[in-house]
């Protein structure tokens, strides 16, 4: 081990078996996947992003939403996600084609957001709950993203989507609280994650290879 | 590495190539200690928000989910990194006894990658962040870090191309292959997952291929360096076993580049990608035990030592950390107990206790050994060296054991289908403040570290002829170099 060729070459080919096996090959497989034609609606599963929901998965990304919330089920053989409520199925590789980047996540500090969508499928929930995450969820740790939020003096009839504050962040009398576009956005976003089409890989059954 | 008195000529051989490293290796320090110092700021606010939500919760900047991977990306990019080429370059020289040539562009691109560091920080807390985990400088950051990798890595190299001929030690060894693998990693994981994204999951694979692989061939490979260089040449007695090296650095290099994946154990991926993953991290038993054996068999009979070396203490307690956080690590992929520690706070108390615990107090165990010899001085207080090890060894045991146990309680709620999601917030709850209140001690240590270095670098307290050492001792022959 005294010579710089050797050394390198061993460096180099020993390492090369792990970019080749977890970076060249799953891009290979999985890289160019397609949705399918959903057998239920005729419609493409996953459905595209539309451009609203695609800004909010910035706003996601830009606050760290990852941090605390998954966006994966495991299979029920695995874990007990699918009892717990997180999903109908476990999901797979072909969930996530719409989104640059996938947030899979690693924590649960927050609960999985993988069907959001379809557990809380109320724009005004989400933008009551954004404003003020402890007190429309008693004991929750999550930071209030009130910053995502104008606060403006009421003209004439209060605006419809003015968020129903009962917190200690209330507007002061005569003001609302509304939200921005990047609000907007992100609930868009996160009323999007309907993880629950039947796709033909995914039945509940051991991962399969696609 | 003998323990035979040196020569005058290799006296004035390594005074000359001291010389020539001290402006880019007490810089690399200097700015290191400067962002351990913001890093520490950020953790703790980070953890004191797990704890009280509404703290400091009006601005987007200041929301914890950019402050937690600003904390993350200055530890690992400005503190671990800097500290690391810091001593990986005084290393390379000494083993290869070869100077230093051209440091101006070394020391530009030491600025360049702090530059470099800055940017991407602010990125983040802008609202920047491209939110893959240990990868969230926004793409317009990422290029200046690596141009300046690329010149300090190609100095690594360089300078064994140039070595002096002789035995290359095995510390050299894992700094080459450290010095080739960061920029590989990092220039796949820029261009797949910013510059041109993959679709779909295969972000995920990616991703932990170089987040844990930049635990693995980065940061692994130089805090084991420094531990196979600092603990013979504390003690002056050579390395317990040649052929064990070999072994563990061939079965590191070749497992722990497989391990990636077990962090998305039972994710949206094909079974035999999670599956070989796991094989993997079990087999790292073989490099970990190794590495544990020779370290062990040379320390044997001169533990003793921990009481006065400050650069044995930290380093010894950085090795003996690598073997039980590696093997921490084997034991949590493996899929029944991963089920259990998977999506839980027991993952950070994890990786804490392998960058503090183990890469952390190694590179503080080199900078007590190489700091005297670029300043030409001696470390002007024992106390706060004593100080400085105590907060920073009770800091990061109590925040591992906090998030361990309250991990592990978090795990068993999660799992649990009969119970409401909010029963596992309030379980680890006390935990969470726990380790808020460990990261006080850690930040304690940090300050008592950098005004121990300033006044160094000062050149403050008396002159001594002798290495500082933690406690007095009775006949100072037994420490030929300290």
């Amino acid at each position: 081990m005294n010579k710089l060729p050797q050394l390198f070459a061993g460096i180099f080919f020993v390492f090369a078996t792990s970019w080749i096996g977890l970076v060249a090959y799953p891009y290979l497989q999985l890289g160019h996947m397609q949705p399918v034609k959903s057998a239920v609606t005729g419609e493409a599963a996953p459905p595209p992003l539309t451009g609203s929901a695609v800004a909010g998965s910035r706003v996601y990304a830009a606050n760290g939403c990852i941090y605390c919330h998954s966006q994966q089920v495991r299979p029920a053989w695995l874990s007990t996600d699918i009892e717990k409520g997180w999903g109908p199925r476990q999901t797979v590789p072909r969930d996530y084609l719409r989104e640059r980047p996938s947030f899979l996540g690693t924590m649960r500090t927050g609960p999985d957001l993988s069907n959001i969508g379809v557990r809380q499928p109320s724009v005004r929930w989400h933008f009551e709950h954004l404003y003020e995450p402890d007190v429309v969820t008693p004991g929750s740790i999550m930071p209030s993203f009130r910053f995502l939020f104008v606060q403006r003096p009421v003209r004439g009839k209060p605006g419809v989507d003015a968020v129903a504050v009962r917190g200690p962040n209330a507007p002061p009398p005569g003001h609302e609280v509304i939200p921005t576009q990047e609000a907007r956005d992100l609930v868009t976003y996160l009323l999007s994650l309907r993880r629950n089409e039947p796709l033909p890989e995914a039945d509940g059954s051991p991962v399969r290879q696609p | 590495m003998s323990a035979g008195e040196p020569t005058t000529e290799s006296r004035v051989e390594r005074a000359e190539i001291d010389r020539s490293l001290r402006g880019p290796v007490l810089f690399f320090f200097s700015s290191g200690i400067a962002w351990l110092l913001l890093g520490s700021a950020l953790g703790l606010l980070s953890a004191f928000k797990m704890s009280f939500p509404h703290l400091l919760d009006s601005a987007g900047w200041l929301t914890f989910g950019r402050v937690r991977p600003a904390h993350l990306n200055i530890v690992i990019y400005g503190w671990a990194s800097s500290v690391g080429i810091g001593v990986g370059i005084w290393l390379m020289a000494r083993l290869c006894r070869v100077a230093l040539r051209h440091r101006g562009m070394l020391l530009g691109a030491g600025v360049a990658w702090n530059f470099g560091v800055a940017l991407g920080t602010a990125g983040i807390l802008a609202g920047q962040s491209r939110s893959i985990e240990w990868l969230e400088f926004p793409g317009w950051a990422t290029p200046v870090l690596f141009v300046a990798y690329a010149l300090i890595g190609g100095w690594g190299v360089i300078m064994f191309r140039y070595r002096r001929p002789g035995h290359v030690y095995v510390s050299q060894w894992y700094l080459l292959a450290a010095f080739l693998w960061f920029p590989w990693l990092y220039a796949t994981a820029n261009v797949l997952l910013i510059w041109q994204p993959v679709q779909g999951s295969v972000v995920g694979a990616v991703n932990w291929w170089y987040g844990h692989n930049i635990l693995g061939l980065w940061f692994t490979p130089i805090g084991l360096a420094s531990a196979y260089y600092m603990i013979p040449k504390v003690l002056g007695r050579p390395v317990h076993s040649y052929y064990l090296s070999i072994l563990g650095f061939w079965s590191l290099a070749l497992f722990y580049s497989w391990n990636g994946m077990h962090h998305l154990i039972g994710g949206p991926f094909p079974a035999w990608m999670v599956s070989a993953s796991v094989v993997a991290s079990v087999m790292m038993f073989i490099p970990v035990i190794a590495v544990a054996i020779n370290h062990h068999c040379t320390m044997r009979g001169h533990f003793h030592y921990l009481k006065w070396s400050p650069t044995l203490r930290f380093t010894v307690f950085g090795a003996m950390t690598y073997t039980v956080v590696s093997l921490e690590g084997s034991l949590m992929a493996i899929p029944s107990l991963n089920n259990l520690t998977h999506f839980t706070d027991f993952t950070p108390g994890h990786a804490h206790l392998g960058l503090y615990g183990f890469f952390t107090m190694t590179m503080f165990g080199a900078m007590y050994y190489i700091i005297p010899r670029l300043v030409g001085w001696e470390w002007p207080s024992a106390a706060m060296i004593r100080w400085h090890f105590w907060l920073a060894a009770s800091g990061i045991a109590l925040m591992v054991a906090a998030l361990t146990v309250g991990g592990f309680l978090q795990g068993l709620e999660l799992n649990d289908p009969q119970v409401a999601f909010m029963t596992s917030v309030a379980v680890v709850a006390p935990f969470r403040f726990v380790r808020a209140l460990s990261g006080i001690l850690l930040a304690a240590a940090h300050l008592v570290f950098a005004v121990l270095f300033v006044r160094m670098l000062m050149r403050r307290g008396e002159r001594r002829e002798e290495a500082t050492l933690l406690a007095p001792q009775g006949t100072h022959s037994e420490l030929p170099t300290v």
